[in-house]
């Protein structure tokens, strides 16, 4: 017997279609009510002062020229901050991060709330803000990686250990017969998500409304009951849509809590939405990195040892460190593995998980280091990391749940024509004399699953209603999770009312970590069978029914049919059998989880190989990347058009990360310098160019009953160095920063 | 954003009579808007000149020279066949500056008086003599894309218009009407250097206003070997690292007359007229253009010392002259003022 999960009904006609977004229509036309779109009675507007200098302490502030102004009502600083029920120092659930609430008239980073302003209108408050004209006592600022000592810390981002050691470290290198020693330095980067964060609060006595895009309802609403110190219960929260959020929407940050106070304060709603320039503030980003990577090889090419360290930037008052060097886990076979982080304590504001946390930034390392191992050993770099190829997790020793990356390579290898690469750099140029060079990556991404949970209510009439907080932040839950619940309901999409982005529904779970579909979809799937389950029993039990007495055989549900599974010839309508079972909806439930057995037993990862192409002008050093094939295999794929927009997206965002983001600091302040979108560069429609993403095929019998494995994060990893590396062949010149510039080709 | 009046005279001599010290004159307002928002400028009246009659016009005067009004929208000009065609590089330049949406906003006067994009300029948290005069430069601890000819102690900013680059180089001027009266003043000493004195940012009078600018008939001449080449970070909407506004007469093989201007290096659209000087009667090839650029901006130095936006506004120069040399495209490239030219295939994804 196999210990794989075994489908229980033939799992339909929805999933694997490439439905559009079932939200499009209102998105592009505007209709679509995003948070900060919500305008209720007597609403007044909050605006935040933000700090100016990275570190100090606030001496003045000007509070009666903000209070004197025309239509403000409530100037808020740590001089009058009402008091928090809950300690505002604490992290109220295990996802949280360290809040701003006016505590103190510390300044700890540029783009600190230090003082709340409520107007009645929009521009009352923008300009009370801009009136209260902070006074500072200044200290130098510490923003780079090397403004102070390094610490070490454990457990790095997401409890993930400090220090992972498979093997003896020493004996790799000391094996080596050939080897390399390099560094990378990755940027600070900020999320940037087209929409940014917004809350419109309301409170009804001791209750709490929140319209708020948010990547984890029921998470938020308990850190703002704790805060309040009202029941969990008493908050709701509607978050229909998100204009992304790429990981900064995950916790409530400080500027929420400092609008819910000031709404319970003056007894009316209360709007706040930062200002692209907050953006680059209290809500998290990618912390600098500086990786070290040391790789060995013996005679046969094979690696003897990937020794992966690295140094990350957080801030003085939390300990998020970017989990860069634990990409080089999972994914090569090596003789000994280490990944070891330290960490240094900078005037920041505290990193976060910013798309393919961890991944991206070490990808980026270790795919760009395999290449120069590669080079050195005089071999191709797809053949190389074919020679070290894992076929069971190194380290572990685990299986994997699956794995098709041997044909991603090839079917990516094919499709992008990599056959006839030259091994030396600077071989090829195109008819416009351009350098031209060809890179590849690996991608891997983990699957996890959190804990979600749905219902699943069958109508009289036959149609469904089911129900779970599930979020789309723009990547198409509502498409993809309906596609998954009118199957394990056998309806088609037309006949199921998907009901998501509300907190008072079933919890669902977190939109993070490319696991949303996995664990959502599985919470619907089981509020579906159950429903079928019970449908099946009622069917059995009567006697009037065609599927009478036939309970053992099992049942199929499709096209709102109940039938014997295996003699389509005895079927019934599901409204017929729930007609003469009195009319009465039947309810299901179900639940999302990965059992910790089933998380042991296997490694579970998605996997991808992308290969860029890259023209760069020799003398003037600019650079574009031309061509980009990203090859994924990642699991049942439930929508392959929502699919293939994740993993442009992520593709987009890999080619941003190799060429464009990077927030720069002002050397005598601290602030960022180009925090606005003219001045913080991400790629535009322009630069985007002969992208491809294709998934292949593959069965994953033990990640969960669906198969599916997660596309929200994986197209970024393996892009980043394969752009990376195109650029070193078509050029000779190895760039061990990023984002890699203009100016660093002309100066290398 | 602090309380200001907003003014929006029906007539030029409204609009002129309304203007006070304080006031800001508003034309698209995409970069005006932007620094109001910023608080780095504070104007305490607005004056809203869109609804001004008849300065929204492109002209052939009668000597052959081109008038525009200076309300005329960067898309509008850079879309218009007849101007494309006689003035290419003009054209191409407003092509590659910003984007397409904002081309459709901004007018033509507007650009030539925009504000420089140092970002220490643009916050007024920061220290900046051009926003505050005696306040200090927060920009030369931390250079980046800044000034490398021209600069002073006072100030590194440069001008960011890609638009006037060209115009300098064909030696356009700005028709100004102020309290006393019309007159004209070159493009090319619109925006005056920093010195002691960057405040000073353009060479307008308080009060005065652009109704047109003109291009000499001449600057038709140089149809034929005309281009505009622009390095930049990404493939559009970004500010220039330099630029370069290269056009050339050639007659019988040599070059009868030449015009080069830089962008993204000084305070101003820098125009080289040594470098036209070298090549007026040469043959036009790659080794001269080279030699050209090499002599022209040995002067050039840049605030923290370092050589690669010296190489890179010299290695710019030569290249433009290197495209004007190839000849005027019969179409603007789908990447206006790219070195990637027209060359890249089409997407596979439909």
């Amino acid at each position: 017997m196999s210990d794989t999960i075994s489908l229980s009904r033939r799992f339909g006609s929805n999933s694997g279609q490439p439905v559009t977004r079932r939200d499009g229509i209102a998105k592009v036309t505007g209709s679509a009510t995003f948070s900060a779109d919500n305008h209720p009675d007597s609403l007044l507007y909050a605006v935040y002062a933000t700090a100016t200098i990275a570190r100090g302490r606030v001496t003045r502030m000007d509070t009666a020229a903000a209070e004197a102004h025309p239509g403000i009502v409530l100037v808020m600083t740590p001089q009058n901050r009402p008091p928090l029920q809950g300690n505002p120092d604490d992290k109220p659930t295990f996802f949280s991060q360290r809040i701003e609430v006016l505590q103190d008239d510390t300044v700890r980073y540029a783009g600190q709330p230090v003082a709340l302003v409520v107007g009645e209108t929009l521009e009352a408050a923008t300009e009370g803000a801009r009136l209260l004209n902070p006074q500072y006592a200044m200290e130098k600022p510490r923003t780079g990686l090397d403004d102070a000592a390094a610490y070490t810390f454990e457990p790095a981002g997401f409890g993930t250990p400090a220090n992972t050691v498979h093997g003896d470290v020493e004996a790799g290198h000391a094996a080596a017969t050939a080897s390399v020693d390099v560094s990378y330095t990755t940027s600070a980067m900020y999320h940037n998500a087209m929409e940014t964060h917004a809350v419109v609060a309301k409170w009804n006595g001791d209750k709490l409304h929140l319209e708020l895009p948010s990547q984890a309802l029921t998470m938020t609403c308990h850190s703002m009951a704790y805060f309040f110190g009202i029941p969990p219960e008493n908050v709701t929260l509607s978050s229909p849509y998100l204009g992304g959020g790429f990981g900064s929407k995950a916790f409530p940050i400080g500027p929420y809590v400092l609008a819910v106070l000031a709404a319970r304060t003056l007894d009316r709603p209360v709007k706040l939405a930062l200002s692209r320039n907050q953006m680059f503030g209290p809500v998290g980003h990618r912390g600098a990195t500086r990786q070290r990577l040391r790789l060995g090889i013996d005679d046969q090419a094979a690696l003897t040892v990937i020794d992966h360290s690295g140094l990350s930037e957080t801030s003085t008052f939390d300990d998020f460190i970017e989990p860069a060097p634990n990409a080089s886990q999972g994914l090569y076979k090596a003789g000994a593995l280490r990944s070891t982080h330290s960490a240094v304590r900078l005037d920041i504001g505290t990193p976060g998980p910013m798309r393919a946390p961890g991944e991206a930034s070490g990808s980026a390392a270790l795919e760009c280091a395999m290449d120069e191992m590669a080079e050195k050993a005089g071999i191709d770099p797809l053949e190389f990391r074919l020679l070290n190829y894992a076929e069971i997790e190194p380290g572990t020793g685990k299986p994997y749940s699956s794995k098709a990356l041997r044909e991603c390579y090839r079917q990516g290898a094919e499709r992008f024509g990599w056959a006839g690469r030259p091994l030396q750099p600077r071989q090829m140029v195109d008819g416009d004399g351009m350098l031209t060079g060809w890179g590849m990556g690996t991608a891997l991404f983990p699957c996890p699953m959190f804990m979600a949970e749905a219902e699943a209510t069958l109508r009289p009439d036959g149609t469904a209603l089911v129900e779970t907080s599930a979020v789309d932040m723009g990547q198409g839950a509502w498409t993809s999770l309906a596609q998954i619940a009118a199957d394990s309901l056998g309806l088609p999409l037309d006949k199921v009312e998907f009901r998501a982005g509300h907190s008072s529904l079933p919890d669902g779970g977190v939109a993070g970590g490319s696991g949303h579909t996995a664990t959502a979809g599985s919470a619907l799937h089981a509020a579906g069978s159950d429903v079928i389950r019970q449908l099946g029993e009622l069917a059995a039990a009567d006697p009037a029914s065609p599927l009478h007495g036939s309970g053992n055989a099992g049942f199929v549900a499709r096209d709102g049919l109940l039938m014997v599974e295996g003699d389509d010839s005895r079927s019934e309508p599901f409204a017929d059998i729930l007609a003469r079972a009195g009319g009465v909806p039947l309810k299901g439930s179900g639940r999302g989880v990965r059992p910790p057995e089933a998380a042991e037993a296997h490694a579970m990862h998605s996997h991808g190989a992308v290969f860029a192409e890259v023209k760069v002008d020799s003398v003037l050093c600019q650079m574009r990347v031309t061509r980009m094939v990203g090859v994924f295999a990642a699991g049942r794929i439930i929508n392959p058009r929502l699919t293939e927009s994740q993993l442009l997206g992520g593709m987009i965002w890999g080619l941003s990360f190799a060429l464009h983001e990077e927030a720069r600091h002002d050397p005598r302040t601290g602030r960022i310098v180009n925090a606005d979108l003219a001045g913080y560069h991400v790629p535009v429609n322009a630069d985007v160019h002969g992208f491809e993403a294709i998934t292949v095929h593959e069965d994953d019998p033990h990640v969960n009953a669906l198969g599916i494995k997660g596309v929200g994060e994986i197209g970024t990893v393996g892009s980043v160095g394969a752009i990376a590396n195109a650029i070193w062949h078509a050029t000779g010149k190895r760039i061990r920063r990023f984002p890699i510039r203009i100016e660093d080709l002309l100066t290398a | 954003m602090k309380l200001f009046d907003f003014i929006q005279p029906a007539t030029i001599d409204e609009a002129l009579s309304a203007w006070r010290p304080g006031a800001a004159w508003l034309g698209g307002g995409t970069n005006l808007v932007d620094l109001m928002k910023t608080g780095a400028m504070q104007p305490d009246a607005v004056i809203d000149i869109t609804r001004l009659p008849g300065l929204d016009r492109i002209e052939t005067l009668p000597d052959g020279s081109t008038r525009i009004g200076a309300l005329v929208r960067n898309a509008t000009l850079a879309h218009d066949r007849d101007f494309a065609a006689a003035y290419p590089m003009v054209a191409e330049a407003l092509l590659s500056g910003a984007s397409g949406q904002l081309r459709n906003v901004a007018t033509v006067a507007g650009n030539l008086l925009q504000k420089t994009r140092c970002p220490f300029f643009q916050e007024p948290a920061a220290l900046c003599n051009r926003r505050d005069p005696g306040a200090g430069c927060d920009a030369m601890a931390a250079p980046g894309n800044s000034a490398i000819l021209g600069w002073s102690d006072a100030c590194i900013a440069t001008n960011p218009s890609d638009f006037t680059v060209p115009l300098v180089a064909l030696e356009a001027v700005a028709e100004v009407r102020g309290p006393q009266g019309m007159r004209e003043i070159a493009v090319a000493d619109l925006q005056p250097l920093p010195g002691s004195t960057p405040e000073r940012d353009t060479a307008l009078e308080p009060g005065e206003l652009i109704l047109a600018l003109r291009l000499p008939a001449r600057a038709r001449s140089f149809a034929a070997h005309a281009r505009y080449l622009k390095v930049r970070e990404r493939t559009s909407f970004a500010f220039a690292l330099a630029s370069a506004a290269a056009a050339l007469r050639i007659e019988g093989g040599l070059i009868a007359e030449a015009r080069l201007a830089l962008g993204a290096v000084a305070a101003k659209p820098w125009r080289l007229a040594e470098a036209e000087a070298m090549m007026t009667g040469k043959a036009p090839d790659a080794a001269l253009f080279a030699e050209v650029a090499e002599a022209v901006l040995a002067m050039a130095n840049s605030p923290d010392g370092q050589k690669w936006k010296i190489d890179l506004a010299r290695n710019t120069a030569a290249r433009a002259l290197s495209m004007a040399a190839a000849g005027t495209p019969a179409r603007i490239p789908a990447l206006p003022a790219s070195p990637f030219g027209t060359r890249i295939e089409d997407p596979q994804h439909v």
